[in-house]
């Protein structure tokens, strides 16, 4: 039995990050998506706080709402001015394709998951205390090898990017 | 001439609306009333029948949440049942706890602007503000009156929208920014076990709101000091963020009450154990405060006044009030993460904890003031050169070495005063020798040419000496 707290929160959360994605949808100019990406980011993030997630919802913040604005900024700033408004829908139908098999996949999992209530001592023996510490074992731990090979590929694009940019010293 | 000035010019006194009016009493009397009440319940301190001084101020909140919970369970409201839990205690800490973060805040926003200007001109040989009332200590009220007062423009072809937001928006992360600081034992309005990640992901926020104000202006000079101070940001982000790291691993966790715990447990500060780490952080925050040496983003001389040209009246006073409150909080998380927090080698049993955070941080802000008063600007190049050929590699030297003392830490079963002690030695040793030696692969050569102390024109022969030094160089 959920509390009324937790369940406004939800429908508060949820209308913000649904009204922030229509309006990326909707704003003329691509800043303006942006700020609205922005704020869909920080209300998905409080819905991972709702679900005690606090690592992932932080994670969301420091990822989606902090770093990834700027990559969009830099982009931005670098493409041509004819580049910058957000009206065309030149994606449309492939990108209406692509929202409703996320839709699909989302609500299918919703459906199939069964989704046990815990209560009382059960809900209390599930319990881990810090999502941070359990994330940080499972990384370092069972799953060290896709971890590693994570860090790799980053490096390689790392080095990849300087080598891309890197001016010619022969010329 | 003065009275006939006076008269011509009278203007009409400006009409407040009631209903803002009213709005603005109620707000401040029960401002005043539930600082009153808080007075109250510490001084008089008979929450349960014990006197608590102004040292347990962290406890008598606890106390009190006790016994909100305990009238709670005699007569449960009809807000217990909606909410699901009790929420007059969820309530009173939350109030508690933001009531002192804007008090402090806000008090110390207006100290510090006179503080500021009164210490930069002693360091540079003039008096500072001293006209508005003794000693100037009224002028941040005159500033702020004047700022109020100014009108508030908009500039032709700027994106009103967006153009409304930042000075908003910057305030948040500001705010939100100081919740996991403890000021004492118990004493942190939001002691998550995230706080450090917690940190750095409400400060990078910071950057859009930034980028937005620049960008929405419609002016050049605003939108390349956004844009500096982006670039700026994104890369002196990186350095702070290992040098946290690097906390984190020798203290084994994020929550910063444990990482005070941590120092107070082993006598030790961090500053102490982790010379790289505290000087990259410092150096990096400054970057991040848009504060001289690093203030290339509203660099008077270059680029007007960076984002913020266009802002005017009470928005600019925001930006100007997020610079300082940064400033302040910069200062507080070095004395928390390095300079030891509430504790001071057992003397926190006698002294408030919150009275010796607040010595550090004034240390600390002292530290930021003396180099904003002296030290001269960076260029653009010369700054990030500095960030991503010098500081990064640097912080992850260190990173590599706190990593492998921690897992030392963690299994050698010598006291700590040995195992400590010899981690301090053998990181002094690495700062000095990598501080030094990686300065010098990356091209700085003190000992080429040119004198080698500051030396007056005249000591050298006058003009004609001066003359020959520009040749021979």
């Amino acid at each position: 039995m959920e509390s009324l707290g937790i369940i406004v929160a939800f429908y508060l959360l949820s209308a913000i990050a649904v009204g922030g994605a229509i309006g990326v949808f909707l704003a003329s100019d691509l800043i303006r998506a942006l700020a609205f990406l922005v704020l869909s980011f920080i209300a998905t993030a409080g819905l991972f706080l709702t679900l005690s997630g606090d690592f992932i919802a932080i994670a969301q913040i420091l990822i989606y709402a902090g770093a990834i604005p700027v990559l969009i900024v830099f982009a931005v700033m670098l493409a041509p001015l004819a580049g910058r408004n957000n009206g065309n829908g030149l994606y449309l139908v492939p990108g209406l394709a692509l929202g409703a098999a996320v839709a699909v996949t989302v609500a299918f999992v919703a459906v199939d998951v069964e989704w046990n209530e815990l209560s009382g001592a059960l809900l209390a023996e599930r319990d881990f205390a810090t999502t941070a510490g359990a994330i940080g074992d499972a990384l370092v731990g069972r799953y060290v090898l896709a971890f590693e090979i994570a860090s790799v590929l980053l490096l390689a694009a790392l080095i990849g990017a300087i080598v891309l940019v890197r001016e010619d010293e022969a010329t | 001439m003065s009275s006939t000035l006076r008269q011509g010019r009278r203007r009409p006194a400006a009409k407040v609306p009631l209903p803002l009016m009213i709005v603005g009493a109620v707000f401040a009397l029960g401002f005043l009333a539930v600082n009153a009440a808080i007075g109250y319940v510490v001084i008089d301190g008979r929450l349960d029948g014990q006197w608590y001084d102004i040292r347990d101020l962290g406890i008598a909140v606890e106390e009190l949440k006790v016994q909100l919970d305990a009238i709670n369970d005699d007569q449960p409201t009809f807000l217990d049942d909606i909410v699901g839990q009790h929420w007059m205690s969820y309530a009173v800490g939350a109030l508690l706890g933001a009531i002192g973060i804007l008090s402090f805040i806000g008090g110390a926003l207006l100290a510090l602007i006179w503080i500021e200007r009164r210490l930069i001109g002693r360091m540079q040989i003039r008096r500072g503000p001293n006209r508005v009332g003794p000693y100037g200590l009224l002028q941040p009220v005159a500033d702020a009156v004047k700022l109020i007062q100014k009108e508030v423009l908009t500039p032709d072809g700027a994106d009103r929208i967006l153009f409304l937001l930042p000075p908003a928006i910057i305030f948040v992360p500001m705010m939100a920014a100081w919740g996991p600081v403890p000021w004492a034992p118990k004493m942190a309005y939001l002691d998550i076990n995230v706080g450090v990640l917690y940190l750095i992901a409400v400060s990078s926020l910071t950057t859009l709101a930034v980028f937005l104000a620049g960008w929405a202006s419609n002016n050049h000079y605003a939108l390349l000091g956004s844009m500096r101070t982006v670039a700026m940001m994104i890369s002196y982000e990186i350095p702070l963020s290992i040098a946290l790291l690097s906390v984190v691993l020798i203290t084994g966790s994020m929550q910063l009450s444990e990482i005070v715990q941590w120092q107070a447990d082993h006598n030790l500060w961090l500053a102490a154990l982790l010379p790289i780490a505290m000087l990259t952080y410092f150096f990096s925050s400054t970057a991040e405060l848009n504060r001289t040496p690093n203030d290339i983003a509203e660099a008077e001389s270059e680029i007007v006044a960076g984002f913020h040209t266009e802002y005017s009246g009470m928005k600019f006073g925001l930006f100007y009030a997020v610079e300082l409150g940064n400033a302040l909080l910069v200062a507080t998380l070095v004395a928390t993460f390095f300079l030891g927090g509430w504790s001071l080698f057992g003397l926190e049993e006698w002294i408030p904890g919150y009275l010796i955070l607040f010595a550090k941080l004034s240390a600390a802000y002292f530290v930021l003031v003396w180099l904003r008063g002296t030290l001269p600007r960076f260029r653009l190049d010369q700054l990030m050169r500095f960030a991503w050929q010098y500081l990064i590699p640097l912080s992850l030297f260190n990173l590599i070495i706190v990593a492998v003392e921690a897992s030392l830490l963690a299994r050698w079963d010598v006291p700590g005063v040995v195992s400590l002690g010899l981690f301090t030695i053998v990181n002094w040793g690495a700062a000095y020798i990598l501080f030094r030696d990686w300065a010098r692969r990356i091209g700085y050569q003190p000992d080429a040419g040119g004198p080698r102390r500051a030396e007056l024109t005249q000591q050298v022969g006058g003009l004609e000496a001066a003359h020959r030094m520009g040749t021979a160089t």
